[in-house]
């Protein structure tokens, strides 16, 4: 019964958003219709029920939503509301209700500047800044070097090969690093069978920013080709003959056509990229730390999971996260309207 | 087709294809190659591992003895059987709750469609945080079971976009003439819907399977008993933490183990194999399931 009560919480938002309602809250507002057969709508045509009947003829179709349904209200939407335990002092035996409220006191961390809280901070924005300008051109730059390839069937043996690291787990990549790159793994065998110092670059803490991006490159760069290559394939190819006549080469091309048609989906990705900047492969990060240390390894979504879950300090390290969260949504919000202003579609319209 | 002018440019020129060529062919090797190195680990004699100094590109004396040892039961062996009756289970419910609604968001003027349509879309904007989710599941009781492996991430919002726009685009004609014929509304369903969709019920439950196969963290978050640990949590502990095998972890066959190196990386194919049986079905559709999810949600 609770997840109808938050169920409920969401549909405000629904109608002051604009999106016209069906028919639910207009039918309502009619009061009793007297003969409900006529009352027909102006942009369908179609009969107009009340919503006591519709609700009665579609009560099977809402049964089908209700699994899932509350799944969503329980592991989502509950928890979303679980956020107030940030305003708390969260003590497991008391429950979320009853433990005592605190003001903003778990928030004082992110102003009083905790210097493992700061280190976090820097951790994250130096992996993001990384993964934006290091990391995300280079989908686009192998799907550009796929499509210029004549040959369908090579084209798609390298696909293949290439999509393939994108389906293993953190644990088979960070497992597969170590074995690769660790001191007694395939590269170190053979310098070290060769007389050539070794280089052990998974217990160096000086190389852990760079072992992160390689392993996100390793995982992820040929699966992230795949909307790009499907955005290359619509561009017109009448375009490209039309700037051959008007004396442009290869290059030309690729610069005044290739390069524009991807204009709005690099501008979606960032967005979304953008909105997810405080996230930086938790995954990947926690599977390593015991290996890189805390100080060189630790970032936002780590510090929530040792402060939290681990420490037990349940209400600040739910203060971090919301605040993260918060800053996330704005992040995309903020962005999709700078794309607005730019003439771009963004990620919704308006 | 090919050796032909190309949007009006003549083909490119023997240097600047062979450049392209390496540049995939070191690509794909940087794919490929640890994985042999895996596999052949695995499958050589210990003398051979251990002149190499632990992993080997390149397998000798090939034998099966580290597969016999962690697949003759203990740890590993449990370990996979969880996994693999996790992923089967999670994906069947999966599966039938995401049609489920797909199928009900597919019809538009019923009751109270908008409102539940916008709940799971704004589920994919607004994300809780790991602490509130992880007091839910705690709450509900469901930590240390199986369960909490399943039902935090059974439905993904996005999955049910993508099966709603599938669904959207069945005749309505077809529907309407079922109803005529006195059909209900999970006859349609079973009947028509389902048996239409095979395609993308294929990507769906495959992308599903693979989640759980690949689920690590939710392991470590709410099982805190090893006995009941996934295959991933394994891998994590006998060959990211360099935890040792003993013969007592293991349905022992002999009293020699094969060498920890082969050991290990035994367990890191047995855990990617199941991947790479699948990846040959989910490379046929997943362009289309990927792109139907892009463009219409």
């Amino acid at each position: 019964m609770s997840a109808h009560t938050a169920g409920h919480v969401a549909e405000p938002e629904v109608n002051d958003d604009g999106y016209a309602p069906v028919g639910n809250s207009s039918d309502v507002g009619h009061g009793k219709p007297k003969r409900p057969q006529e009352r027909r709508s102006p942009t369908t045509g179609a009969v107009r029920r009340s919503w006591f009947e519709r609700l009665r003829r579609d009560k099977t179709l809402l049964l089908f939503a209700l699994p899932a349904l509350t799944l969503i209200i329980a592991f989502h939407y509950i928890p979303l509301l679980g956020n107030v335990i940030a305003f708390k002092d969260y003590q497991p035996y008391l429950g979320i209700a009853d433990s005592p409220w605190v003001g903003l006191q778990n928030f004082e961390i992110l102003f009083a500047g905790d210097p493992a809280f700061l280190n976090a901070i820097k951790n994250t924005l130096v992996l993001t800044f990384i993964q934006t300008v290091l990391v995300f051109p280079m989908p686009i730059m192998l799907a550009l070097l796929l499509n210029s390839l004549l040959s369908e069937r090579l084209k798609r043996l390298a696909q293949s090969i290439l999509y393939l690291p994108h389906f293993l787990s953190w644990v088979i990549v960070v497992a597969v690093f170590q074995q690769t790159l660790g001191g007694s793994g395939l590269l170190n065998n053979f310098l070290r069978s060769n007389g050539l110092p070794t280089f052990d670059v998974i217990g160096n803490t000086d190389f852990f920013v760079a072992l992160l991006t390689s392993q996100v490159i390793w995982k992820d760069t040929g699966w992230a080709t795949i909307l790009f290559l499907a955005v290359l394939s619509q561009i017109d190819s009448s375009l490209y003959e039309a700037a051959a006549v008007d004396g442009a080469g290869r290059w030309g091309q690729l610069w005044h056509i290739t390069l524009p048609g991807l204009r709005g989906i690099i501008i979606l990705l960032l967005i979304l990229r953008l909105g997810d900047s405080l996230s930086v492969g938790f995954e990947q990060i926690i599977l390593q730390q015991a290996a890189a240390g805390i100080d060189a390894s630790e970032v936002l979504d780590t510090y929530v999971y040792n402060n939290g879950v681990v420490g037990g300090n349940w209400g600040l390290s739910a203060a971090v996260g919301l605040v993260k969260g918060v800053i996330g949504v704005v992040l995309v919000l903020g962005a999709n309207k700078l794309a607005h202003v730019f003439g771009e579609q963004g990620v919704y319209q308006k | 087709m090919t050796r032909t002018i190309v949007n009006g440019v003549a083909p490119p020129s023997v240097a600047s294809r062979l450049l392209k060529g390496i540049v995939l062919t070191i690509a794909c090797g940087l794919v490929i190659l640890p994985f042999v190195g895996v596999f052949s680990t695995s499958i050589s004699s210990s003398e051979a591992v251990t002149k190499a100094g632990g992993f080997l590109l390149l397998p000798s004396g090939v034998n099966f003895d580290a597969y016999a040892s962690i697949l003759s039961g203990g740890v590993v062996s449990r370990a996979l059987v969880v996994s693999v009756v996790v992923t089967a289970v999670g994906t069947i419910l999966s599966l039938f709750v995401t049609t489920l609604i797909g199928y009900a968001l597919s019809r538009p003027g019923t009751f109270a469609h908008k409102p539940i349509l916008l709940t799971v879309l704004f589920s994919l904007l607004f994300t809780p945080g790991l602490i509130p989710v992880y007091l839910m599941v705690k709450e509900v009781g469901l930590l240390d079971s199986y369960a909490a492996l399943i039902v935090p991430s059974m439905v993904s919002a996005f999955n049910i976009i993508v099966v709603r726009a599938f669904f959207g685009g069945i005749p309505a004609e077809l529907i309407e003439s079922a109803k005529i014929d006195g059909a209900s509304e999970w006859q349609i369903f079973t009947r028509i819907s389902l048996p239409l969709s095979k395609a993308v019920l294929a990507v769906i439950g495959l992308f599903y399977a693979v989640g759980y196969w690949n689920s690590f963290f939710n392991a470590l978050l709410y099982l805190n008993d090893s006995a009941k640990w996934p295959l991933q949590m394994i891998l994590r502990s006998y060959v990211l933490q360099n935890n040792q095998l003993a013969a007592a972890d293991l349905g022992a066959v002999s009293e020699a183990l094969p060498p920890q190196e082969s050991l290990q990386m035994a367990i890191l194919v047995i855990s990617i194999v199941p991947i790479l049986l699948v990846y040959p079905f989910l490379q046929k559709h997943f362009a289309k399931g990927v792109l139907t999810g892009a463009v219409k949600g």
